[in-house]
């Protein structure tokens, strides 16, 4: 058994051998060939514990140069966004609400007019044909006074249907819808929300007030859950939007809010 | 009625004795016809106290008001005439605020929206610091810009005014900290960099501990909170020991500053050695906000709103004195009182200076607590949650006094009114709505602004509340 650390102590003594730097750095720089050598001649059990160790050894290796670059480069600073928020407002997720609507004076004003800047202009024009299927009645199948609607309608909740014999418009209940996909333009984000009634309808007032719903229809939405208010900090619960698809072929309502 | 019936009635007496907030007896027993009316009893008592001048004072019997006559604020089924009445008096300040009720200047200039708004603690200035990365200063007299301050390169979030007016403290959300001069509009010193992630608070070296306002301690989201010296621009101390992000510093007037953090707990330090003096636990999800009972005077440090209000005179000793003085008046009974608000929907009241255990812990909001603030006077606190509701608590039990509902969405914040008697809050309804403590209900609803209110301060001479909000402008209020 060797006493005492007796190398060192040689090493104090009488220093290390005069090529000792040289023959380490010929060792060091024979070492990679070494490792591929090995590398390539391992096989089995041994080739996989040599492959972990080298990647290990390869991202600890990386982690290091990483860590020296950060302290070389200089930081860059943040840049400001928008959509400043105060300090209370920083670490809690707020969704981006939307900005006041329009403001309500200009609203009455168009709603006055029954003009809107809206999303479709231009509206293709439902005949009536279109909408409405013949029902013949009668005995002999010879009266041909009842009509049925046959695109989505809107039924306002208290209704109660008339008898058949006075029931001129029988609006179907598989054609009833009560809520809407309502995208918010400055958001893009899309709510489902309840209707509250059909404004109007382009293509001719009967529709309006038979609440049928086409594309380019203008429908009333309820966006309380939306949380938009006024500038006199009450909630807004009723606005307008536009449907832009054609809901019976798609048996949904989507709508885009005018703004 | 008759005569005979009258005189019965006024013949009906009870005895009476005078008692203050803290229990000392006033005087000796009185024997006062039930329908002995405020103003009177307010006689009596100036008298009972020898006061030089008649002062306003509110009178409870059994923790319900006196508002017209005594008569009134009994329960006359469960009066017994055999025992005394304890009535207990309460000065109030003797000026008065008037609500505010109208908008008289909307004033444009921030480029984003207006984060933080702040009065000087003499009135004369006011700041306000915003997304668009300035600071700018107001001219209050003309109602129109004075000042803007560049030098910050993210949203400026929090502005913090020294106790003798003089300079400005900004921090951004880059974590930099810039010392503004009010006079000028210009920096003072370099700017204050260490802080690595951004500045949640500031707060001044209170005035009665030295008048040259030289310290500021700053709390970051990184976790510490820094104490610098604003003329050499370094950093004094760093006391580390959050475990998250710091969400509030106030430096108490006792020497001892107090953090409030999101690991749930607030931390109390020695000011002059950094020493963590304790750790109080309680609450169980993020703390949000700190309010102390002499908050209000050590903000408005040498000013007095009666006597002084600007602050002026060139002794600073004799300035130093004297609000050591008020501050005294204020901490003499109680001593310094904490609140703290948490998300986990509470409050907790504390004795800092003294212990380690909660004097209540207040529930009823169902919503986070974003703001919590103590009157001038110390005698209520007022809390703003995000239920759209703000409770009204006793400033030294923490007994539940009333609910302010009216708001539609969330309350950010907060101001007393310096009487105590008023109190504004901005929600993010877009709306400013003041409320009376006399009735414990809406005064007046104040709408104008375009979107949410972010800030709001109620100016320390009590002639005008600044707000500011997402509509980037900065709307004055006055009556």
């Amino acid at each position: 058994m060797p006493q005492n650390e007796y190398i060192e102590r040689h090493r104090k003594l009488y220093g290390r051998r005069l090529d000792y730097e040289e023959r380490k750095r010929k060792r060091e720089a024979r070492e990679p060939k070494k490792r591929a050598e090995q590398a390539r001649k391992l096989r089995g059990i041994k080739a996989k514990l040599f492959n972990k160790e080298r990647r290990n050894e390869k991202i600890q290796m990386k982690k290091k140069i990483q860590a020296h670059e950060e302290k070389k480069t200089k930081k860059t600073e943040e840049q400001p966004t928008d959509g400043a928020l105060p300090v209370y407002l920083l670490d809690r997720d707020v969704q981006s609400r939307a900005k006041i609507l329009s403001n309500m004076i200009k609203q009455k004003r168009k709603e006055k007019a029954g003009k809107w800047d809206v999303p479709i202009p231009k509206v293709k024009a439902q005949a009536d044909s279109e909408v409405f299927k013949v029902l013949r009645s009668g005995r002999t199948k010879r009266k041909a006074w009842k009509r049925m609607v046959t695109k989505v309608t809107f039924v306002g909740e208290g209704f109660t249907r008339k008898p058949p014999k006075f029931e001129r418009f029988i609006r179907p209940m598989a054609l009833r819808f009560n809520k809407a996909h309502v995208t918010h333009p400055e958001l893009k984000a899309t709510f489902h929300v309840p209707i509250i009634g059909v404004k109007k309808n382009p293509s001719s007032p009967m529709y309006t007030s038979l609440g049928v719903i086409t594309k380019g229809t203008v429908i009333e939405v309820n966006i309380s859950e939306l949380g938009l208010v006024t500038q006199a900090g009450k909630v807004v619960w009723g606005k307008y939007a536009q449907v832009t698809n054609n809901p019976e072929n798609d048996g949904c309502i989507n709508a885009v809010l005018i703004v | 009625m008759t005569d005979t019936e009258m005189d019965v009635d006024r013949n009906k007496t009870v005895l009476c004795r005078f008692m203050s907030e803290a229990g000392e007896v006033t005087g000796s027993l009185l024997d006062l016809p039930l329908n002995i009316t405020r103003d009177k009893l307010q006689l009596i008592c100036n008298a009972l106290l020898q006061q030089d001048e008649i002062l306003p004072y509110i009178f409870l019997v059994k923790d319900k008001e006196i508002t017209g006559s005594l008569d009134n604020a009994l329960d006359k089924d469960n009066l017994n005439t055999e025992e005394v009445l304890d009535i207990i008096y309460q000065q109030q300040a003797v000026f008065r605020v008037r609500p505010v009720t109208r908008c008289t200047s909307s004033m444009p200039g921030h480029a984003e929206a207006v984060i933080s708004v702040r009065f000087s603690p003499n009135g004369r200035h006011l700041a306000s610091g915003s997304g668009d990365t300035t600071v700018r200063l107001w001219d209050i007299a003309t109602q129109t810009p004075h000042m803007t301050c560049n030098g910050h390169r993210h949203w400026v979030l929090c502005i913090a005014w020294s106790p003798d007016s003089a300079r400005l403290a900004s921090a951004c959300k880059n974590g930099h900290i810039i010392i503004w001069d009010a006079e000028s509009g210009n920096q003072v010193g370099r700017t204050l960099s260490g802080h690595k992630q951004w500045v949640t608070s500031l707060s001044w070296e209170p005035y009665h501990k030295n008048p040259d306002c030289r310290l500021l301690a700053s709390s970051s989201k990184d976790g510490d909170i820094r104490i610098w010296d604003t003329v050499l621009g370094t950093t004094v101390r760093v006391l580390a020991g959050h475990t998250k992000s710091v969400s509030c510093v106030v430096w108490g007037g006792a020497g001892l500053i107090y953090s409030a953090s999101q690991d749930r707990t607030v931390k109390v330090w020695r000011a002059e050695d950094g020493v963590l003096c304790r750790t109080l636990d309680g609450h169980a999800h993020w703390v949000n906000s700190l309010a102390l009972n002499c908050d209000y005077i050590l903000r408005i440090g040498p000013c007095n709103p009666i006597t002084n209000p600007h602050g002026t005179g060139n002794d600073k000793l004799s300035l130093q004195k004297e609000a050591e003085k008020n501050y005294q008046t204020i901490v003499r009974e109680a001593g310094e009182r904490l609140v703290s608000g948490s998300d986990d929907f509470t409050l907790f009241l504390w004795h800092p200076e003294k212990e380690k255990k909660p004097i209540a812990r207040m529930t009823g909001h169902q919503q986070l607590i974003n703001s919590v603030q103590f009157s001038p006077d110390a005698r209520y606190f007022a809390s703003a949650s995000f239920d759209k509701s703000i409770k009204l608590w006793d400033g030294r039990t923490g007994k539940f006094l009333a609910t302010f509902r009216g708001h539609v969405q969330a309350v950010y914040m907060v101001g007393w009114s310096p009487d105590s008697r008023l109190l504004v809050s901005g929600s993010a309804d877009s709306t400013l709505k003041v409320w009376s403590m006399k009735t414990l209900k809406l005064e007046l609803d104040l709408p104008g602004h375009a979107d949410e209110v972010f800030a709001v301060d109620w100016a320390p001479d009590g002639m005008r509340v600044a707000s500011g909000g997402k509509d980037k402008v900065l709307k004055l209020w006055q009556n």
